[in-house]
């Protein structure tokens, strides 16, 4: 029998690896933060504004309020994906950064928590983007939005990890095509980000309530539409639990993909 | 320096791959100051061992020390007095030049003013002060090199590790660099090099190491190794247009190699064959010292190897 893999044991020079991620993106941030800000206006003005002429109101809330509050919450989802994925797997394969990074006092340990960190950045800024988009739209209850802006970076997280395992896996591009089409867009279109969850079959249902993304669109619809939230512990606990998860088994992955 | 006068000391050095030794038993001392060249045929296990030495590959057996520090168990340790050139291009390529270098002192713990006046220095060094700001993709390959070198003295290390530093680079570009790679053994580093160009080992390195499936075949200063191991002296003669060399007076004292139509006659004393040689037009030979490649393939052999 193998032991499992050791914990993660990351430094604090992990943060170096976040911070070459910052000045890269810094860079292009015009770019960057235009794409952040103009899809969701898209999104917002064509699902909002055109499905919600004829559907209203949506579980008591403008379609508006309800559409955008999910998508904040998917859009945390796909930009740590992305970033995990596409990003990670440039950095690690065609482009040998890590062996780079390897040749300083840098673990692989480090290099992952740094990318892990830096996904959920970027969800925090694309999901914020698109917070205040939909606040400029009106729909937005208050200032009590501001407290989904810290569960964006944990929503990142949640996401950061499966995705980075993916890279650590991947042979090639193409293959987070399946990622992709079996993971997240169903869970896109199940988890409550269009329609709420108790519309589904109830045995779809119970699985749903086990999916990350259902517990991120719980945790942030009532903080951006000035609702009491309900079970918020339980929801931070799901999604700090699969972040664990997926830190620790993206470490041990890309440890045995880059130190043989 | 270490208490031993060594900054590298690998026992009984062993890694697998699924099975198959590709570093099966090396013994290693890299003696503090000068050059030593790791030489050895492709799969001879050299990159192998440039693996295990910065801590990127765990061995399966024996024990390593790098800058007295126990590795793989401390290889960060050993990482932070160290620079490596790896093979290829490993450059940062959203990042300029001189980002490449901040960026890179970054992951060492390295800023301030300091580290500023260093990455001024390593760009003269290595040529590149008037393309500090150019994007690395803009860069030639010889210029891309030097900034592989330059970012591997970011730290200000004790021992550099390059890893085939001019496979690839035209001969004015490697000429220069090897100028470069001798100023930093001036300066008190110690350089441990791979390659497959024994020009290279033999213009640079004090000492070198031969080694072969995974195993450490001869070491020693290039001068010893070629008295040891080869006759001094080398005629290679060959005939026109493909022709077989034919049987020649003289050639009683020496050691004999045919490679296809090429004959190499190893000696004490050329002066028999190469008055047989006179005034054969249908012949052409070439009078030589031997060398370290011919050291090189009387130890590994002549066949190729894939």
């Amino acid at each position: 029998m193998r032991r499992p893999p050791p914990p993660p044991r990351p430094h604090a020079r992990a943060l170096t690896v976040w911070r070459r991620n910052v000045l890269v993106w810094r860079k292009l941030m015009g770019a960057a933060l235009a794409m952040n800000f103009g899809e969701p206006v898209l999104y917002l003005l064509g699902l909002g504004y055109g499905l919600g002429f004829f559907i209203g109101e949506m579980a008591g809330l403008p379609y508006l309020t309800f559409l955008a509050s999910g998508i904040v919450a998917s859009s945390a989802m796909t930009t740590a994906s992305f970033e995990g994925m596409y990003s990670v797997y440039t950095r690690m394969v065609p482009q040998r950064t890590y062996e780079a990074l390897l040749a300083t006092p840098l673990t692989v340990d480090d290099i992952v928590a740094g990318e892990l960190l830096w996904c959920a950045t970027k969800s925090l800024i694309s999901s914020s983007a698109i917070l205040a988009v939909a606040a400029l739209l009106g729909a937005v209850s208050g200032w009590q939005a501001l407290l989904a802006v810290p569960a964006f970076f944990l929503i990142g997280l949640c996401f950061a990890g499966p995705a980075v395992v993916m890279s650590a896996l991947a042979p090639n591009y193409d293959f987070f095509e399946y990622y992709f089409t079996l993971v997240l867009t169903p869970m896109l279109l199940v988890c409550g980000v269009f329609y709420p969850v108790d519309a589904l079959p109830a045995a779809l249902q119970a699985i749903v309530q086990v999916l990350p993304l259902t517990h991120a669109v719980a945790l942030v619809r009532p903080l951006v539409a000035g609702l009491p939230p309900e079970q918020p512990l339980l929801h931070l606990a799901v999604l700090v639990a699969y972040a664990a998860a997926g830190w620790y088994a993206a470490t041990a992955l890309v440890r045995r993909r880059l130190v043989s | 320096m270490e208490r031993s006068g060594y900054v590298v000391e690998a026992r009984e050095l062993v890694k697998r791959f699924g099975g198959q030794a590709a570093v099966d038993g090396v013994d290693l001392s890299v003696p503090a100051g000068g050059c030593l060249g790791l030489l050895g045929p492709n799969g001879a296990g050299k990159t192998t061992t440039l693996r295990l030495i910065l801590g990127m590959a765990r061995p399966d057996a024996g024990s390593l020390r790098v800058l007295g520090e126990p590795v793989p168990e401390r290889a960060e340790r050993a990482r932070a007095r160290m620079g490596v050139v790896p093979q290829g291009d490993t450059l940062d390529p959203d990042f300029t030049v001189e980002e490449n270098l901040r960026v890179y002192a970054r992951y060492f713990g390295l800023h301030g003013p300091a580290v500023e006046r260093r990455i001024r220095a390593l760009l003269d060094f290595a040529e590149l002060a008037g393309r500090a700001q150019a994007r690395v993709q803009s860069l030639s390959g010889g210029m891309r090199r030097r900034l592989a070198v330059a970012r591997a003295l970011v730290n200000d290390p004790e021992l550099v590790v390059l890893d085939e530093p001019t496979t690839g680079l035209d001969p004015q570009v490697r000429h220069h660099l090897w100028a470069r790679l001798r100023a930093l053994v001036a300066e008190g580093r110690t350089l441990l090099l791979t390659t497959h160009y024994m020009e290279e080992a033999e213009r640079l390195c004090d000492r070198v190491v031969i080694m072969d499936r995974g195993r450490v075949l001869e070491q020693g200063t290039p001068a010893e190794l070629v008295a040891r191991h080869v006759e001094p002296e080398v005629v290679e003669i060959r005939a026109a247009r493909g022709e077989a060399v034919p049987a020649l007076p003289g050639t009683g004292a020496c050691r004999i190699e045919t490679v296809g139509d090429v004959r190499y006659c190893y000696t004490h004393d050329a002066r028999p064959l190469l008055a047989a040689l006179e005034g054969r037009g249908d012949l052409t030979f070439l009078h030589r010292p031997a060398n370290l490649e011919d050291v090189f393939l009387r130890l590994t052999g002549r066949e190729l190897r894939e």
